[in-house]
């Protein structure tokens, strides 16, 4: 019995220091060579472009209605009966109907990470008249921009065809010239 | 389409996995491997282990239960003590005793329940020593017993299994940490963060947003996590996170690698026992099952979230709530199906915000044992127990003496699979009768009715199968769950282990009885039909009344199943 003790402590103490630091700070350095940017997160002034964004206003395309909340991430796990589902998409309805929009699906339900960067190529496409209201570019223009940010499914095949927020609201401030 | 082309490619890329780290990991145990005798020999000299020295059952289940009782205790106290130690850049307090129990439980049984917030709970010292490391440890340690139970079956009249210290460490250094190592930068490419400069802080001037984002050594982290059928998140979203799960690409490589040792291992086992069909005939059945779950749930989840229809949104895309826009509904259903008929249970969108008929699959996979393909060598060895249960009950109605891979099915044996078959059920259903009948346990539920049974049901059923996927809106740290949680994940692991080791041992001692006219054959589809019937009925039997009364009530009660 002492044996397999001093056996398990053993193999313990040297998985602890090869799997659980050798392993993870060589993939650092290796990684921060290879790829810097995305091994810091790919982090840009205006944000990650991996992490969504809280878009309010009229004035900027809005991602998933996702809390304001980058540190505690995850789903709401609103069930599918859940009343409060249904009045808090309810609101987010009158919310974009009083904009003319008529919203996605993508538009009024929270994401899986509650850090959605992307929304459907659709949910973009259906925001143009309050961004027109509110900026005064003309749709066709706002129609291009959305085409040149859409991406996927990735490599033809994985995933759904998304544009990512953050790029697509970088290139609407830049077509006002900000 | 392009999902029709990704399911097509899964199954290429999977049956050449099958193939071809099946017959490695014969070579890796059956220890025809040198390459890195570097590594081993000094490490079994410090361990006091001759490289030929082989255990009986019941001491390769004693080097098992010490090992993870040491592997428990150290995890605990790392979290426990986690404010005094260093690679805390959050300067996080220690985790509170039932929680870091509970956790240390869960990451030793390869369950990675999780009653934290991963970002904000866990220092990067214990994601990456206490947790990462067990992800390691516990997936090597279920291979080497699933290899020690095929090593009963095909060995003739032997007093042993083979070596569990040996096995463990070869599984590690051969298989686990190689492709980890590999598929971290794969990761890191797509978009993983792989660091330890601690949370960005940003400004964004265009909308005025400030975030604090975390980030850390997330993708060495996320590909054993995926690999070793763990499933417990370096963030509270898991792999809906960007950072777990940045793109469409590494989504399929996360549902590749968590299906790829559980499928491997059936190669594993007909090439050990002497007939590749053997395996072909286990595999059918896991493809089998897998298939009609992702079927059964995908139709359910295209069909859409009574609520927001009530909203008066009506879409084509199906139930968007909870999931990704990158992943879309396809892909969101693939993953968490593929996850929790693995012993996975990473979610890449929340299970509690499903249908109720896509949540019932996912439930489904755990409820008939996670078995197709199952964890990291759990699958296997469960699935071989059936298949023990499955030629007893065929020569009971042609009275025949049931015979497995040349082996003699008699009495012991079916003792130890009933019990294996029987300690998962008992467990689930009694600590769910409990704890809705507690107000401790009902206080957790977020969604009430029957979706609020469902979250209970759901998580003792993870729990009591080893996944660690929850309906997650259950508020399920407190004293009561990480308490009973642990007991039941530790009944989960080792309620299976113990007598499936003693059934391998049985088998190991026996003599091979040659194939005559009268040997039901197994290697045919005939085999497998009968064995996914066996499975879908235990399961039926067990758990039909508390689905019953959990999902199906819900569908029910608003009218609609797909």
């Amino acid at each position: 019995m002492l044996t397999q003790i001093r056996r398990a402590i053993i193999l313990s103490v040297l998985f602890a220091v090869f799997l659980g630091i050798a392993y993870p700070l060589v993939e650092v350095g290796l990684a921060n060579a290879i790829f810097p940017t995305q091994a810091r997160g790919s982090i840009t002034p205006y944000g990650s472009t991996e992490i969504g964004q809280h878009w309010t206003g009229t004035r900027w395309f809005h991602g998933r209605p996702d809390v304001d909340n980058d540190e505690a991430t995850g789903g709401t796990n609103l069930g599918p009966r859940s009343k409060v589902l249904l009045n808090n998409t309810k609101t987010l309805v009158a919310f974009w109907h009083a904009q003319g929009v008529n919203p996605t699906q993508e538009l009024v339900t929270t994401s899986g990470s509650e850090v959605d960067p992307d929304i459907s190529q659709r949910s973009a496409l259906v925001q143009i008249p309050m961004i027109t209201r509110s900026t005064g570019i003309a749709p066709a223009k706002l129609r291009k921009l959305i085409v040149a940010n859409t991406s996927g499914p990735q490599y033809g095949i994985f995933g759904d065809r998304i544009v990512n927020v953050l790029a697509l609201n970088r290139g609407l401030a830049a077509l006002e010239g900000k | 389409m392009a999902f029709v082309i990704e399911v097509a490619l899964l199954v290429v890329v999977l049956g050449l996995i099958w193939r071809y780290l099946g017959a490695y990991l014969v070579a890796v145990y059956e220890g025809h491997l040198h390459f890195l005798d570097w590594i081993e020999r000094p490490v079994l000299r410090l361990l006091g282990i001759q490289r030929d020295a082989e255990q009986s059952w019941k001491r390769y289940l004693r080097s098992l239960l010490v090992f993870s009782v040491v592997s428990l205790v150290i995890t605990y106290l790392l979290l426990a003590l986690q404010g005094h130690l260093p690679l805390n850049p959050e300067h996080l307090p220690g985790v509170t005793p039932a929680l870091a129990f509970n956790t240390a439980v869960s990451f030793v049984t390869n369950t990675n329940w999780q009653n934290y917030s991963g970002g904000v709970t866990m220092s990067y010292l214990s994601q990456m020593v206490a947790l990462a490391v067990q992800n390691f440890v516990s997936a090597s340690v279920g291979v080497a017993v699933a290899i020690a139970v095929i090593r009963g079956f095909a060995r003739k009249r032997s007093g042993t299994l083979g070596n569990f210290w040996i096995d463990t460490l070869r599984g590690i250094i051969y298989v686990l940490l190689p492709v980890s190592i590999v598929m971290t930068l794969v990761f890191v490419w797509q978009g993983a963060p792989q660091t330890l400069l601690g949370p960005a802080h940003i400004h964004n001037v265009l909308n005025g947003v400030h975030q604090t984002i975390l980030r850390g050594p997330v993708a060495s982290q996320e590909v054993i996590k995926q690999l070793g059928t763990n499933g417990g998140g370096f963030f509270n979203a898991n792999s809906a996170h960007p950072f777990e799960n940045p793109t469409g690409f590494t989504n399929f490589l996360q549902i590749v690698l968590l299906l790829s040792v559980p499928v491997a291992l059936t190669y594993t086992f007909g090439k050990m026992v002497g007939n590749v069909r053997e395996g072909v005939a286990v595999l059918m059945a896991m493809i089998i099952l897998f298939a009609g779950t992702f079927a059964f749930s995908l139709a359910a989840e295209k069909g859409g979230n009574p609520a927001i229809r009530a909203a008066g949104i009506t879409s084509t895309r199906g139930n968007m709530v909870g999931k990704e826009s990158r992943f879309g509904v396809d892909n969101s259903v693939l993953f968490n199906i593929a996850s929790t008929q693995t012993s996975t249970g990473s979610v890449n969108s929340s299970a509690d915000s499903y249908t109720p008929i896509g949540g019932m699959g996912m439930l489904a996979g755990m409820m008939y044992d996670e078995i197709s393909p199952g964890g990291i060598g759990s699958g296997m060895y469960t699935m071989l127990i059936f298949a023990v249960l499955t030629v007893f009950i065929g020569g009971l109605m042609v009275g025949r003496t049931p015979e497995y891979v040349k082996k003699k099915i008699q009495r012991t044996e079916i003792i130890w699979a009933s019990v294996g078959v029987l300690v998962m059920p008992i467990t689930v259903l009694v600590f769910t009768a409990i704890t809705v009948a507690i107000p401790a346990g009902r206080a957790a539920i977020l969604n009430h009715g029957p979706h609020g049974f469902s979250e209970i049901l759901y998580a003792f059923t993870s729990m009591g199968n080893n996944n660690g996927s929850a309906f997650a809106g259950l508020s399920s740290n407190t004293a009561y769950f990480n308490i009973v949680g642990a007991i039941v994940m530790l009944i989960g692991r080792f309620g299976i282990i113990i007598p499936v080791l003693a059934l391998a041992g049985s088998l190991a001692a026996k003599e091979e009885v040659p194939v005559s006219a009268g040997t039901f054959l197994t290697a045919t589809p005939m085999f497998t039909g009968l064995l996914v019937g066996v499975i879908l009925l235990v399961g039926a039997l067990n758990f039909f009344p508390a689905v019953a009364l959990g999902p199906i009530a819900e569908a029910v009660l608003h009218g609609r199943f797909f």
